[in-house]
């Protein structure tokens, strides 16, 4: 398969004042191969949701490259970034507050729509007529509705089919599910997957949840304070954790079982660090239970240690 | 980890609540947000109250302390009992009294339930000043202690600090300080891990349920996370569209559900144990409109096994072998019964 989408060497700063800044991202180089989901998880601060803002230059990235679809997106501006965005949708995690409340859903829908040009309304109302069949929708019940008289789930669904209609590659999907009830997630990652094998999309699938993230997720990449602690296929990764933060996430899980003895995350005992003032060399040796002193002046580089793995670690758990 | 069941009683149960009812009143009707739960609570034993937005469930336990109440708009009915005392016919003093002493709570965002101008050592120190007669000295000094007790390093220097100085895992375990200070017989904790990470919600409920054990309190855990449920409780209530549809013992709940809705919100959550792209059962439709309740049950628009009668008639909590479950088909019969 080969790569979509390409990030090298990303690195996203934020000033904030007194001439400080928080790394959100730092070196990452990450690829996302056509028609796969690439699961990203982390905890907040991350910067998985900064990494998806950077690679739709939003704002554009301090440093590196996002090449995406044979164009190198960071030297784009303008017109030609507008011309390559309808290929490159994103959802976002709270779906009310991602949509305009005063527009109706016929309105919300059609937007992309009206920016890329199709400027005739009945090539218009088609597409929208489609996108809202394929995401289970009724045209005609929810035609000139707007978003409050709708359901969290409803809503994603109406934000699934904008980012639909313009027939995009790659959908960058930020915490999708997370703001809704157990019952209406399974409805909307259904949905999702449904989509993909349609329209043969690629998704980028940031959460925080694994057991959501295994559930879609072709690859999995891990992300700690900035930094990738590993990208694996979703299978190995699970099975087998070879970055000790991936085993703590893992750990971690409050899993819906009783008879499942809790997992020992083995983690020293602490907070995460702060992204302002991330710990030197490994960033996560603050927490990591194998941590020595040439984590502490050394970064790990991502580094391939089997066929398809890389792990950012000195000592990692397989290999 | 005992699967006994606390449904008989018979030494008397730490926490009665009968008939507990919440009501709004809106432009569309009465809004009952609560619809007669009952169900009593043990001294050592934690409760899992579980169930999706609008289910009642923070609703529910937030008129047992009087934080939904009249002032807020709300009609609320039925009886609470604490050790036996009839709680809602206490005058306003001898409940705050009751509320400071006996029962302790730890909010979803320790953010907003915390003072921001106030420093913490003396937010802790308050209801010991309050409830248990302690001067200044002496409630600045216990603050401290319960400080290293909930696991904040620096203690001292933590207790002159103000909330923002902290992150959320440390405020939410400045939270339980508080919520533990006077001692409280229940200790009620409302999604306390719902906004942070799962490595630090991880050890907030290691330390709310070892604080619960060495004190031998009584807790109710109010959780959408049926994960963080199956870890922590004793006895699981689920709860939908305002009402307790099945009560049980933990392992009864996840080992052989009896109402058609925990099953099905069992079989829609994503499993590691399954293999990537595996289709889930999501349950179709979504949760009734409480202002606008039809007749029969609330489920039954959305449930596999529904009937004619649960359109027509309301199945009420039935108990059978120690469990409750409110459904006229239930599932998993053989399983009902045994210890």
């Amino acid at each position: 398969m080969s790569d979509l989408l390409r990030m090298t060497d990303l690195n996203v700063e934020y000033p904030v004042g007194g001439g400080r800044h928080v790394h959100a991202v730092s070196d990452v180089t990450l690829a996302v191969r056509q028609g796969e989901t690439l699961g990203l998880v982390g905890e907040s601060g991350s910067g998985k949701s900064s990494l998806a803002r950077a690679l739709l230059q939003l704002p554009p990235p301090q440093r590196g490259s996002v090449l995406f679809d044979g164009n190198e997106l960071t030297q784009m501006r303008g017109e030609a970034l507008r011309a390559v965005r309808p290929r490159l949708q994103m959802i976002f995690q709270d779906p009310i507050a991602s949509l305009n409340p005063r527009r109706r859903v016929a309105e919300i829908v059609a937007e992309p729509l009206v920016v890329s040009g199709v400027r005739d309304p009945t090539e218009r109302t088609r597409r929208v007529r489609a996108v809202m069949e394929a995401v289970g929708l009724d045209p005609d019940l929810v035609w000139t509705r707007r978003p409050h008289e709708f359901s969290g789930g409803q809503c994603q669904r109406i934000a699934i089919a904008r980012a639909l209609v313009l027939e995009p590659k790659l959908i960058v999907c930020d915490e999708p599910v997370s703001a809704l009830d157990v019952s209406i997630r399974a409805q909307i990652l259904n949905l999702l997957e449904d989509m993909k094998a349609r329209f043969g999309l690629t998704l980028l699938f940031i959460a925080h949840d694994l057991a959501v993230v295994k559930s879609v997720s072709d690859r999995v990449a891990v992300m700690y304070l900035g930094r990738l602690c590993e990208v694996a296929d979703s299978a190995s990764l699970f099975a087998t954790p070879a970055h000790p933060y991936t085993a703590a996430l893992m750990a971690a899980i409050p899993v819906p079982d009783p008879d499942i003895p809790l997992g020992d995350t083995k983690l020293k005992p602490g907070d995460p660090p702060s992204p302002l003032d991330p710990p030197s060399g490994c960033r996560f040796r603050t927490r990591c239970p194998h941590a020595e002193a040439r984590c502490t002046t050394e970064v790990p580089p991502l580094r391939e240690i089997a066929a398809g793995r890389e792990v950012a670690c000195h000592f990692p758990l397989i290999g | 980890m005992s699967g006994a069941v606390s449904g008989a009683v018979s030494g008397g149960p730490l926490l009665s609540v009968r008939d507990a009812r919440v009501g709004f009143g809106t432009v569309r009707g009465l809004l009952r947000a609560v619809d007669g739960v009952s169900f009593d609570l043990e001294a050592g034993r934690t409760l899992g109250i579980v169930g999706e937005s609008g289910s009642g469930k923070s609703v529910l336990v937030r008129s047992l302390i009087g934080l939904v109440g009249s002032g807020s708009g709300a009609i609320v009915g039925g009886e609470v009992r604490l050790d036996g005392q009839d709680v809602r016919g206490l005058s306003a003093k001898n409940f705050r009294q009751l509320l400071g002493r006996d029962i302790g709570i730890v909010f979803q965002d320790p953010m907003t339930s915390l003072n921001p101008v106030m420093k913490i050592g003396r937010q802790i120190g308050e209801g010991l000043r309050l409830n248990r007669g302690l001067n200044a000295t002496a409630a600045a000094r216990r603050a401290v202690e319960l400080l290293v007790e909930v696991g904040i390093p620096e203690p001292e220097r933590r207790a002159s600090q103000y909330p923002h100085e902290l992150s959320g895992g440390m405020r939410q375990r400045v939270a339980i300080a508080i919520a533990i200070a006077c001692e409280p017989k229940l200790l009620i904790a409302d999604e306390p891990t719902t906004a942070l990470d799962v490595t630090v919600q991880r050890q907030i409920l290691d330390l709310l349920q070892r604080e619960q054990r060495q004190r031998g309190m009584a807790m109710i855990l109010i959780t959408h996370d049926l994960g963080v449920a199956a870890g922590r409780a004793d006895d699981i209530m689920v709860m939908y569209a305002g009402r307790a549809v099945e009560m049980a013992a933990t392992r009864e709940i996840f080992r052989g559900p009896r109402m058609p809705y925990t099953e099905a919100l069992l079989r829609s959550l994503p499993r590691l144990s399954d293999p990537t792209h595996t289709r889930l059962s999501a349950i179709p439709g979504r949760p009734p409109d409480l202002a606008r309740r039809g007749t029969g049950c609330s489920f039954a628009p959305r449930c596999t096994y529904r009937s004619e009668r649960c359109e027509a008639e309301e199945p009420v909590l039935s108990r059978e072998g120690g469990r409750g479950f409110a459904c006229f088909h239930p599932l998993n019969a053989s399983a009902g019964t045994s210890a």
